[in-house]
């Protein structure tokens, strides 16, 4: 009877490993580069986010739509009776990985760490002033004033485990000063899907699925990271079955990659536009041949220019289609996108002439442009394109091309006269664009405020944004700054960056604007 | 002998010195760290704070004279990018990096010097003709095309071979080894032949000449007045003599095998300590740079001192010279 029941145990047994063994998915992905570190709030990183947001998990989180879900926190919502008080409800039942229970302690601590000296995270939670456990499971977040859009900004604040992080030394982030390497960097507890299993920075981390996660169980059971940094053999890995998701695809292989059997790409635009600035205050350019007025001071000018950039040719010719030309500094998931701020203007060189005439530069003047070559896709090659267009109204535009270390200082200490940049918007909300790009470079506003735009009637509507809680009064703040920007011409749009993953058939995963793909969307034929 | 090891050791140490000075005048025209290490959301003020607590700072011979005491305590201070210890990291990556270039020089060896001795010995048979023009391509084709070349070959096409990284790796401990699997074997095979293409066709063009050279000598008329058989001539005679000037190029290659296999390794997505530094590079993580120049420093020191002591060995001439200055 012992050796029946044992036997038919075995049998039972046997039969379920072999039913998780059919069910086990592995999904060997592969981009460009590697997570920098584990630790969940050393870095503010693309890269380092997507492979975090795996084993950590935040409070809100970010659909492929571009809007707020639910996550850790179940409900979220401004105190009744304090409009500076933003209220969390977290989600009950949910264990780290160490088999900690997650409670309203570890939103506590994880918040405080994001917001202490080393952590790149801080920045994102300024205006907190103080985050209190009201009970296991509510939490309560002090703010300086106001914060209507507050919640925006914990989309990629992970959760740490409190136990396990002062057990282990990390109340702190990473130090580089100090010398010494935090336990964080390379060891996890989250609450996330998976759990880390195998970690060699930049050759390959594994994965596996959580089976105690509180979601619904991903179909894809292991993850096997592989950073491959060359374009050429990142495609030549897919097409060989080596992996089977590739995140960073060149623009050039789309159409190859689309025509080759067994392997299908999914584009979509991410939350990223291209633009040109240019120097717009009165002191004459460094680099131009007219040395006693700014000619980009000249709304003429900029006019002109405008009319002379044909978007849909680099569109076409440049991103190979792989792009949406816009003329608003703005992606389209955007709170305060317009279909008619994104129209763009005829192309009519005839009348930029004109306007360039007028203006009395009718025999053109010299500028130098810089351009990052490794950041943006195709960077360069838009440059290159845009010089010669410029060419044609007589704007002779040497080209420098530098690699991106060397592009950000320029940039940064304001030593460019005409420049390329790239610019995401993680809040998906126009005060983020207007306080850095928009708002007079002033303390902490307009840190890549790199024309040196400055109007301070502006400056007023952008700081109210802050504070503002009636949020349809608020939208109309949001045009209101949006149609002075868009007739002073701050900037010169080019497009909306588009994203390509390209993997095999069967597998189904849809473009993330932010370029955070979660394996757990991932649907398997 | 001994004194002459010490010697070449205490100049080693003045060429690294020399290295990390030229390195650490160079790394502030490389970029700002501080741009890739920080967000767009940080504000100027926390990006000076970071570049203050970095001391990137103080002026290059500060920084210079820091990195040298702490190196000298065994500190090479933390990867700006990996955020781990440098040294980790180094040692983590260098094993890879040994494999692959002891595999490609022992082919570049081999093959080039067989064929160089082939193609001298037979300079009119067409085989000789079709080798030599293939080392052409070996010396122009850059390395990348050649590594891409193989890649769409090998790997998609005809699929016999991975395209990228280092298969299975077995950890020893201290020493993580892809010679003891069968996908760490074959993950190896293009990365070497494509890192050897320019060392071999470099072998054999010179093997070739100094053969051509050497067989015109009055001593292998001699040899094969005396009757000697061909292969007595040719093998003893004329290659061994031959080899001095191979061991140099082939020592000095060595070195640049090891410290110049950075576009071979991130074609192949290798993970040694050239596409660490590529990767480093990029994002000017200066800790990881600094530390790698002085590693290349020191390879070729070493490299240059074995080959120096090879001499020795080889060439009876210079044993009798030492010995008698000694007396």
């Amino acid at each position: 009877m012992a050796n029946k029941l044992t036997g038919i145990v075995a049998v039972l047994l046997a039969s379920s490993v072999m039913i998780s063994a059919a069910n086990a998915e592995t999904l060997r992905w592969a981009r460009q580069s590697d997570a920098l570190t584990l630790d969940p709030h050393s870095q503010n990183q693309g890269v380092t986010h997507t492979f975090n947001h795996h084993i950590y998990e935040t409070l809100l989180d970010r659909d492929v739509e571009g809007n707020l879900q639910p996550r850790l926190a179940t409900d979220w919502y401004v105190k009744e009776g304090d409009e500076t008080v933003w209220v969390f409800e977290l989600r009950e039942g949910v264990t780290f990985h160490g088999g900690e229970e997650f409670t309203a302690e570890d939103v506590v601590f994880s918040i405080e760490r994001a917001k202490s000296d080393n952590s790149n995270m801080r920045q994102l939670h300024a205006d907190v002033v103080s985050v209190t456990a009201v009970d296991d499971y509510t939490v309560e977040f002090q703010m300086a004033g106001p914060s209507p859009l507050y919640p925006n900004n914990v989309t990629n604040t992970f959760i740490m485990d409190k136990g396990w992080s002062e057990a282990n030394d990390l109340v702190g982030v990473q130090d580089f000063a100090a010398g010494e390497e935090n336990f964080a960097v390379r060891n996890t507890n989250g609450t996330g899907p998976y759990i880390l299993t195998e970690r060699d920075p930049d050759v390959r981390s594994v994965m596996t699925v959580n089976e105690n996660w509180w979601g619904d169980a991903p179909a894809v059971t292991e993850i096997v990271y592989t950073p491959i940094s060359d374009s050429a053999t990142r495609i030549a890995a897919l097409l060989s079955g080596e992996v089977d998701l590739v995140q960073d695809v060149p623009v050039q292989d789309i159409e190859r990659l689309a025509g080759s059997p067994g392997i299908k790409v999914e584009t979509g635009p991410e939350n990223r536009t291209i633009y040109f600035g240019y120097r717009m205050d009165d002191a004459p350019l460094v680099s131009s041949n007219i040395t006693d007025e700014n000619p980009f001071a000249n709304p003429l000018v900029r006019e002109a220019m405008e009319l002379v950039v044909d978007r849909n040719a680099i569109q076409q010719v440049v991103m190979r289609g792989q792009s949406i030309p816009t003329c608003v500094n703005m992606p389209p998931f955007v709170a305060g996108w317009t279909e008619e701020l994104d129209a763009c203007p005829a192309v009519d060189v005839e009348r930029a002439r004109q306007l360039m005439e007028e203006a009395g530069y009718g025999d053109g003047f010299s500028v130098t442009l810089d351009t990052p070559n490794d950041r943006y896709v195709n960077d360069e090659a838009i440059a290159q394109a845009v010089v010669g267009m410029l060419g044609q109204i007589g704007i002779d535009v040497t080209l420098a091309s530098r690699p991106v270390a060397q592009h950000s200082p320029l940039i940064l200490n304001n030593e460019t006269d005409f420049y390329l940049l790239g610019w995401g918007v993680p809040t998906f909300d126009s005060a983020y664009i207007f306080n850095d790009l928009v708002h007079t470079k002033d303390g902490n506003y307009g840190t890549y405020n790199i024309g040196l735009y400055s109007n301070p009637e502006l400056d007023e509507k952008i700081q109210s944004l802050g504070t503002m809680t009636d949020l349809e009064a608020r939208d109309a703040v949001v045009a209101e700054i949006w149609d002075q920007v868009q007739e002073d011409r701050v900037f010169l749009t080019i497009h909306v960056q588009a994203l390509a993953y390209a993997m095999k058939d069967g597998l189904t995963l849809a473009v993330h604007p932010e370029n955070q793909p979660r394996m757990t969307d991932v649907v398997i034929d | 002998m001994l004194a002459f090891i010490f010697k070449r050791l205490g100049q080693s140490i003045i060429v690294m010195l020399a290295v990390a000075l030229i390195s650490f005048i160079m790394f502030r025209y490389v970029g700002d760290p501080v741009a890739s290490m920080v967000s767009q959301e940080a504000t100027i003020a926390d990006q000076e704070l970071l570049r203050e607590r970095l001391g990137l700072n103080d002026p290059f011979y500060v920084q210079f004279f820091r990195f040298i005491m702490n190196a000298l305590q065994g500190n090479f201070g933390i990867s700006y990018r990996l955020q781990t210890p440098v040294a980790d990291l180094i040692m983590s990556r260098l094993p890879a990096t040994i494999e692959l270039a002891l595999t490609s020089a022992t082919i570049a060896l081999i093959v080039g010097i067989v064929a160089g001795v082939f193609t001298a010995l037979n300079r009119k048979s067409p085989i000789a003709a079709g080798i030599m023009a293939f080392s052409l391509i070996g010396v122009s084709l850059p390395t990348f095309l050649i590594g891409i070349g193989l890649i769409y070959i090998f790997a998609v096409e005809l699929q016999w071979l991975p395209s990228f990284g280092r298969g299975q790796v077995v950890d020893l401990g201290w020493w993580r080894t892809g010679f003891l699997t069968e996908t760490g074997l074959r993950s190896l095979i293009l990365p070497a032949i494509t890192l050897s293409l320019f060392q071999m066709t470099l072998i054999m063009r010179l093997v070739r000449a100094e053969m051509l050279e050497v067989l015109r000598q009055d001593y292998i008329k001699f040899a094969r007045a005396r009757g000697l058989s061909k292969r007595a001539i040719n093998f003893s005679h004329a290659l061994k003599n031959t080899m001095v000037p191979v061991i140099t190029i082939a020592g000095l290659q060595l070195g640049s095998i090891i410290t110049g296999a950075l576009i071979t390794e991130t074609v192949f997505q290798w993970p040694g300590i050239g596409s660490l530094f590529l990767s480093s590079v990029a994002v000017v993580d200066v800790p990881v740079m600094a530390a790698y120049l002085i590693f290349v420093g020191f390879v070729f020191v070493i490299v240059n001192l074995i080959v120096d002591i090879l001499y020795y060995v080889v060439d009876p001439r210079l044993r009798v010279g030492g010995s008698s200055k000694g007396h």
